[in-house]
């Protein structure tokens, strides 16, 4: 008998027991929720991160005093402390490394940014929300973090040397304080400081809940002048002159760093290095320990649901004994009993995975689209969701469907 | 009324069946012999525990026997597998049962159709084979309706209709009017008749005399025995 005739029978069945069905359904919609819903967020992480979005500029390399997830995530924990009692990188040590690297590396951006959440720039008396990044640094800025000048100037090394106040903004600033007007030459205010517009950055958009376009950069000297050197330790990004001698220059890089920070040859260094394989490394390792306890975890969910299964099909089977008797009665082979009953779990199965997909793709890109990444459909988790909904609903389904087919057809006509 | 002279579809010889029930084994047929031939009307009576059931339910292919050898259209049946069985119930055997044995939410038709499915057929064949048969036995207005929808007279002219649909070689009908009111019963015999007088092969089992009147010949058992096989008269 075909197959359509098979399918058509086991979901009519199905629908008799709506509630039921649907009940059952949803502990493995549940299981498969949490495992897409992680996976696609994660995915969409990413896929922003490996994408749309490079930490650094290409070939570049990174010395800071703090590792890039801030020493292990636990504020409080020991590795911040360790971090902590590190001396800041100085401006001195940072110009020192930039002659030791002439040669080497000529394009060595020098940063630092203040943290403070209350940072806001003012024009007349339109201004933003605080909070927005305000940065010192070199003319290299822009190619250490990949930004393009939109309109105006880049700082040059001159407004650097003579510590002029003149600043570059990104977009949500232009678009906030000169909403109709050219910003070009005109004097803003951050945190009471003067500075003159010369230039502002083309639209980069965000990344990680971070506007990137909500930037303020004026020279280092002038920031550090400003704001005071204490607290505003320097991060120095170097970028190799091409990816071949990328190896070389970061030891050459780290070697420059040792002696700057006058570091004996068995001490440790006491900066950190990062490039954006390390980053986006970091990122993966974090991603694979959420994967994988989101894998454990729906596991254990699609079990107890694949036990539920079972149990609604051996109360089905034993519901429908005479059903049973009767199909065998008039020609029914037991392959055609134990398919009908097959298909009657792994639609269930397979029904709650579907609704755990769509649910678990649309909680995962909400979640995704908090952090600003952009959208995606797992296909292959998608995918692996429904061989795992089918392999659950014949696993768990073999057991009751198995039972059918072997029913004494005499026993079952007589079963009431 | 003449001996049947049609080809011989079912052949008994010493057909025992023992069931095991605990510590005791009963003897439900000792020893039973049955020749019946195309287009015969037989029917089997005899007390409860005269291994009537047992019988049936052999002819029936639901069940094999534990010695002696069955002969289905010369097809030895006592060693057959499972599907096997289920194949020969499928194409030769139409059951109708005392209580009908519908499938309560599935309509007329669909009940029907479920043996040609099973035998594989295509869905515009079933349809119309359905169909035909189910106004053959006067149901061609009420195909659509469930059994909990019809009287149990119609319900089983349905029965009926599925156990003719696939042209088997025997119908075997137990206790076909247990469950129906007199008048209604008669109905269902007059229906019966028709089939046999169409050429179709008929077992009815009984313990009612009066239905078992209906029938050309007929086998009483006693104690898994074959007690007498004779014409009604």
């Amino acid at each position: 008998m075909g197959i359509t005739e098979i399918l058509r029978m086991a979901l009519g069945s199905l629908g008799v027991n709506k509630l039921r069905s649907g009940l059952t359904m949803m502990g493995i919609t549940i299981g498969v929720f949490s495992v897409i819903g992680v996976m696609t967020a994660v995915s969409a992480l990413r896929g922003s991160i490996e994408n749309g979005l490079s930490f650094l500029g290409s070939n570049m390399f990174q010395f800071a005093k703090y590792p890039v997830n801030g020493g292990g995530g636990d504020e409080e924990g020991p590795n911040r402390r360790r971090y902590e009692m590190r001396r800041d990188i100085t401006l001195e040590e940072a110009l020192r490394y930039q002659r030791l690297m002439e040669g080497v590396a000529d394009v060595v951006c020098v940063k630092s940014f203040e943290n403070n959440i209350t940072v806001q720039a003012r024009y007349q008396n339109r201004k933003t929300t605080p909070g927005i990044t305000f940065c010192g640094s070199n003319e290299h800025f822009i190619t250490a973090n990949q930004y393009t000048i939109d309109l105006g100037r880049n700082l040059g090394a001159d407004d650097v040397e003579f510590a002029r106040p003149v600043a570059v903004i990104g977009q949500a600033i232009l678009k906030r304080l000169f909403p109709s007007e050219s910003p070009l030459g005109k004097m803003i205010k951050v945190n009471e400081r003067t500075y003159t517009v010369i230039g502002v950055f083309a639209d980069k958009g965000s990344s990680f809940g971070q506007n990137q376009d909500a930037i303020v950069m004026v020279p280092l000297t002038r920031f550090l002048n400003d704001f005071g050197v204490a607290r505003h330790t320097i991060n120095i990004a170097t970028q190799a002159p091409s990816q071949l001698l990328y190896n070389e220059t970061i030891d050459k890089g780290i070697t420059a760093m040792r002696i700057v920070r006058g570091l004996r040859p068995e001490q440790e260094n006491d900066f950190e290095l990062y490039s954006n394989d390390s980053l986006i490394a970091t990122f993966a390792k974090v991603a694979d320990v959420i994967a994988a306890g989101s894998f454990v975890i729906s596991g254990i969910a699609l079990l107890a649901a694949g036990v539920g299964i079972m149990n609604i099909m051996l109360v089905s089977v034993t519901e429908r004994t005479k059903e049973i008797g009767i199909r065998k009665s008039i020609g029914a082979r037991k392959a055609s009993i134990l398919t009908q009953f097959l298909i009657e779990s792994v639609a269930i199965s397979l029904a709650g995975g579907v609704l755990g997909i769509l649910l678990g793709v649309a909680g995962g890109n909400g979640l995704a689209l908090m952090l600003k990444a952009s959208v995606v459909f797992p296909w292959d988790w998608a995918a692996l969701g429904l061989i795992v909904c089918s392999g659950i609903g014949v696993g768990f389904g073999f057991y009751p469907a198995w039972k059918a087919a072997s029913l004494d057809p005499i026993e079952a006509l007589r079963y009431e | 009324m003449t001996r049947p002279t049609g080809a011989l579809v079912i052949d008994i010889e010493q057909v025992t069946k023992l069931y095991q029930m605990g510590e005791e084994t009963i003897h439900a047929l000792r020893g039973v012999s049955l020749k019946i031939h195309r287009n015969e009307y037989l029917a089997i009576m005899g007390p409860s525990g005269s291994g009537k059931s047992t019988l049936m339910n052999m002819l029936g292919c639901l069940d094999t026997p534990t010695a002696g050898r069955y002969e289905f259209n010369g097809k030895n049946v006592a060693s057959m597998e499972d599907d096997e069985l289920a194949d020969i119930r499928n194409r030769e055997i139409g059951f109708v049962f005392q209580t009908f044995n519908l499938l309560p939410r599935s309509t007329a038709l669909a009940n029907v159709e479920l043996p040609l499915i099973y035998a594989g057929l295509s869905p515009s064949i079933r349809r119309e084979r359905a169909t035909r048969t189910l106004q053959d036995v006067g149901l061609g207005e009420r195909m659509s309706h469930k059994p909990n929808e019809l009287s149990g007279g119609q319900r089983q002219r349905v029965a009926i209709a599925r156990a003719l649909v696939n042209n088997p070689s025997i119908i075997l009908a137990d206790e076909p009017t247990g469950n129906l009111d007199s008048k209604t019963g008669v109905e269902i015999m007059a229906l019966f008749e028709t089939l046999y007088e169409q050429g179709n092969t008929i077992i009815v089992v009984t313990h009612e005399e009066d239905i078992a009147r209906h029938a050309r010949r007929i086998v009483r058992l006693r104690d898994g025995l074959i007690e007498s096989d004779g014409p009604v008269g």
